[in-house]
């Protein structure tokens, strides 16, 4: 093989995960049907906000620039709160990740679910592992075709669900359904579901652990965030080798013990058990000879339902997406050749150790509760706190005021100074809002309305009005010939007595 | 040195060594190779249907004759379009009747505005403050009425301009060669005096003033709007105030022409700006009916 010209290019080698049942396998199927179902049904949750505002709970209205989130509404003023969900998310990648490893991918990954999903259909309609083996072999016979079909018929209406899914969380879902329905959608709805028809089916159909290894940049990221004290799913080779049945375990252990660095897919070095010692230094550990087999029985079960087509004894690698299945897998055998479970389970390199040398290892509580751990803990919850308190604050009536400064000021012609005021109102509510403008103090000032007979404004709901406000100094009063006089501009809610104000300054001629 | 597998798990290394971090030479995966010729494909496809290649003095144009220019004035073509009502409507509603059509009116004062950005903000400035010698349009004082009918006419035909017959005229004489340096001094004194409240025709400056002045800008020194002659009471000066400047306007006497825009701008024009300058703070309504 040393001397053959190797492929610059690789062909994907099929995989065809087994079905498996345990702890690890329910809770993904429980956080499938969560995740998916909160996809699906979201946009149709409604929400009633009055008759001026869209009545779905959650909305992304691009073209008002609104996003609705059950009782709270965002204007993209506000976008700061968005900009700390996406910190928050962040931290809380960093703590997951940190304590946990990869659950985001093993667990919640849109990727992973809609992988899952397929799988399910594919074992569906053409069995499990056996089977779909013996059919990728098969002839393209009738049998073959009308599998084949079946399974990429589900996978598009699937597929098409979840673009169709994905446009409702921008427009109102009964209208865009019926527009759908009788083709009158805009281009835009139709190009949004082709593009993510497309993706859902191909990546979750036919890329499925090539998104993983080469598309995704997680996996690089989420290395830099574990560390030797992180819980992940790995196997106890101490415990399992050396493995096979009887005399083969002599070639296993040689296998075993042949240490090399992190590996791709399914074409690559055979990595050990790693820990850092004291100083530091990662350092593989030597299996040493033992005199009797160990617990893993080399049935290949670990690698037969593991749908990124690793095998975990290999050690950790990027490949990996800690979807535990091969957790399942392996404590099903254990249970059948009465040997006790965990030979591979989620575990810390720090312990490795630790249980090589007989002790017991760290309870899970300490590994989650390291200070690394809480400190992210901290940060994302003073975030979320801080956003609360900041959403719970958030006044409903609200001005801005830029003073016109093209000129700065106008002399009438009985002598009096007046300044002009771009004022912004903004209406929350649901329904149309009276506004009086005024000034605090008056000092000889007076204050007008363009197009309006008195002070009094009506800003319609849920939309900011701009209003030209002219404040007009008399010749004799002081800020007339002052340079700049500061004044403030307060707007108060006709109804609810409710008021803001913003301080600006009123400009003279000094001269 | 490229490294060899060894075995079925090995992989070879490029030969790339960082403080002994070895890099491996793991094969691309195949669809990648594929992609990476499809957008190859694509670009070749993009660039024969679309102006891409620079030649000397223009690029290829494209097979679908494609142009953002075309894109443009298609765009601004449908924007018309959409606007055909609102511009039929300008046209044919009353000029005094606009502001009351809350729509209209919010179209005509931004048309009015764009082209008043475009046309007039030359001498009357972007923030309509004007100049020195060009009226400031913000403030309440009107040299030929602030009334929408008279800011559209003016719009209209200008002002001593040659090229419309009905252009606003008046011309104030060159006192300098009627007066003397001494009475025009005086009259400068004067004409100061009177924003304070002094009497047009009191003192050796008010004789003068009533007999050289009065004709045009009244006994009252408030001007007189049909001939363009400037309230000489108020605060509002088209011209400096100070001595010097006084003198020579009253020596030279002023012209300040203004073109017409009728013919240029349309009557949809001229309408969009009447609006747009009527809002500006200083516009007056319209006088009650009489009974």
């Amino acid at each position: 093989m040393s001397d053959e010209q190797t492929s610059l290019y690789a062909a994907r080698e099929p995989i065809f995960p087994r079905r498996v049942s345990g702890f690890f396998r329910t809770l993904k199927w429980r956080i499938m049907i969560l995740t998916l179902g909160i996809y699906y049904i979201t946009p149709w949750i409604r929400w009633d906000r009055g008759p001026a505002l869209p009545d779905q709970a959650v909305l992304v209205d691009l073209a008002d620039r609104r996003f609705y989130f059950f009782w709270i509404e965002i204007w993209p003023h506000e976008f700061y709160f968005v900009a700390g969900l996406l910190i928050m998310a962040g931290l809380g990648l960093f703590l997951f990740t940190a304590a946990l490893g990869r659950v985001w991918c093993g667990y919640a990954c849109p990727q992973t679910v809609w992988t899952d999903l397929f799988l399910l259909v594919e074992r569906w309609v053409e069995g499990d592992r056996n089977a779909r083996l013996r059919l990728h072999k098969s002839k393209w016979d009738f049998r073959k075709w009308r599998l084949r079909l079946t399974k990429w018929s589900i996978w598009l209406v699937i597929s098409v669900a979840t673009g169709g899914a994905w446009i409702f969380y921008f427009a109102d879902a009964p209208t865009l359904l019926r527009d759908l329905v009788t083709l009158q959608a805009p281009p835009v709805a139709w190009t949004s579901i082709a593009i993510l028809t497309f993706t859902t089916f191909t990546f979750g159909g036919f890329m499925r652990e090539q998104v993983c290894i080469y598309m995704c940049p997680w996996p690089r990221i989420q290395g830099a965030m574990m560390d030797d004290g992180t819980l992940t799913v790995a196997y106890r080779e101490w415990r399992g080798e050396p493995r096979g049945k009887g005399l083969k375990r002599h070639a296993a252990q040689a296998e075993v013990t042949r240490a090399a660095g992190p590996q791709i897919g399914g074409r690559s070095p055979v990595v050990p058990m790693q820990f850092r010692d004291r100083s530091g230094v990662i350092r593989s550990q030597p299996v040493e000879p033992s005199a009797g087999p160990g617990d893993c029985i080399d049935c290949n079960a670990c690698v037969n339902v593991c749908p990124m087509g690793i095998d975990i004894r290999d050690g950790q690698q990027l490949a990996c997406i800690t979807c535990a299945l091969c957790i399942d897998a392996c404590d099903e055998v254990m249970e059948k050749v009465g040997r006790p479970r965990g030979l591979i389970d989620y575990l810390a390199l720090s312990d490795a150790p630790l249980e090589r040398a007989g002790a017991e290892p760290q309870s899970l509580w300490r590994h989650v509760l390291r200070p690394r751990n809480v400190i992210y803990f901290a940060l994302w919850s003073a975030i979320g706190l801080a956003l609360i308190v900041a959403l719970v604050l958030r006044p409903t009536l609200e001005l801005t005021v830029s003073p016109v400064r093209n000129p700065v000021f106008v002399t009438l012609s009985d002598g009096s100074i007046r300044n002009a005021y771009d004022v912004r109102v903004r209406n929350r509510q649901g329904e149309t809002n009276d506004v009086m403008l005024s000034l605090a103090a008056d000092d000889g000032l007076t204050l007008d309305v363009e197009g309006a007979d008195n002070s009094a404004v009506e800003v319609e709901a849920d939309t900011q009005r701009l209003i030209r406000l002219y404040v007009t100094a008399a010749p004799d009063a002081p800020a007339a010939s002052a340079d700049r006089t500061p004044i403030e501009i307060v707007v108060e809610d006709v109804e609810t007595g409710e008021t803001a104000s913003v301080a600006t300054t009123f400009a003279g001629d000094a001269r | 040195m490229a490294r060899k597998p060894d075995g079925k798990h090995e992989v070879e290394t490029t030969g790339h060594s960082w403080d002994g971090i070895e890099e491996y030479n793991n094969p691309l995966p195949r669809w990648w190779l594929w992609t990476f010729y499809a957008t190859i494909a694509w670009g070749i496809v993009y660039t024969i249907l679309y102006p891409a290649w620079p030649l000397v003095d223009r690029a290829t144009g494209g097979v679908l004759g494609w142009s953002q220019r075309a894109e443009v004035a298609a765009e601004l073509e449908a924007v018309e379009a959409s606007q055909a009502d609102l511009r039929a409507e300008l046209v044919s509603t009353d000029l005094t009747a606009i502001s009351e059509n809350e729509a209209l009116q919010r179209y005509a004062v931004q048309a009015g505005a764009a082209l008043f950005r475009t046309n007039c903000s030359q001498c009357h400035g972007s923030g309509a403050a004007g100049a020195v010698g060009y009226p400031n349009l913000l403030d309440d004082d009107w040299l030929w009425g602030g009334r929408m009918e008279d800011i559209a006419y003016t719009i209209r035909h200008g002002i001593r301009n040659e090229d419309d017959p009905d252009a606003r005229y008046s011309q104030m004489p060159a006192f300098g060669d009627l007066l003397s340096r001494e009475e025009i001094a005086t009259l400068v004194d004067h004409v100061q005096s009177l924003p304070d409240g002094a009497d047009p025709l009191a003192g050796p400056g008010g004789t003068l003033f009533s007999e050289n002045c009065v004709a045009c800008h009244g006994e009252n020194a408030q001007g007189d709007r049909t001939l363009g002659a400037p309230n000489l009471t108020d605060a509002i000066w088209l011209y400096a105030s100070d001595d010097q400047s006084l003198t020579t306007l009253i020596s030279q006497g002023p012209f300040g022409v203004m073109p017409a825009w009728g013919e240029r701008l349309g009557e949809h024009g001229v309408r969009a700006l009447a609006a747009y300058v009527h809002q500006l703070g200083g516009g007056e309504p319209e006088p009650e009916a009489e009974e």
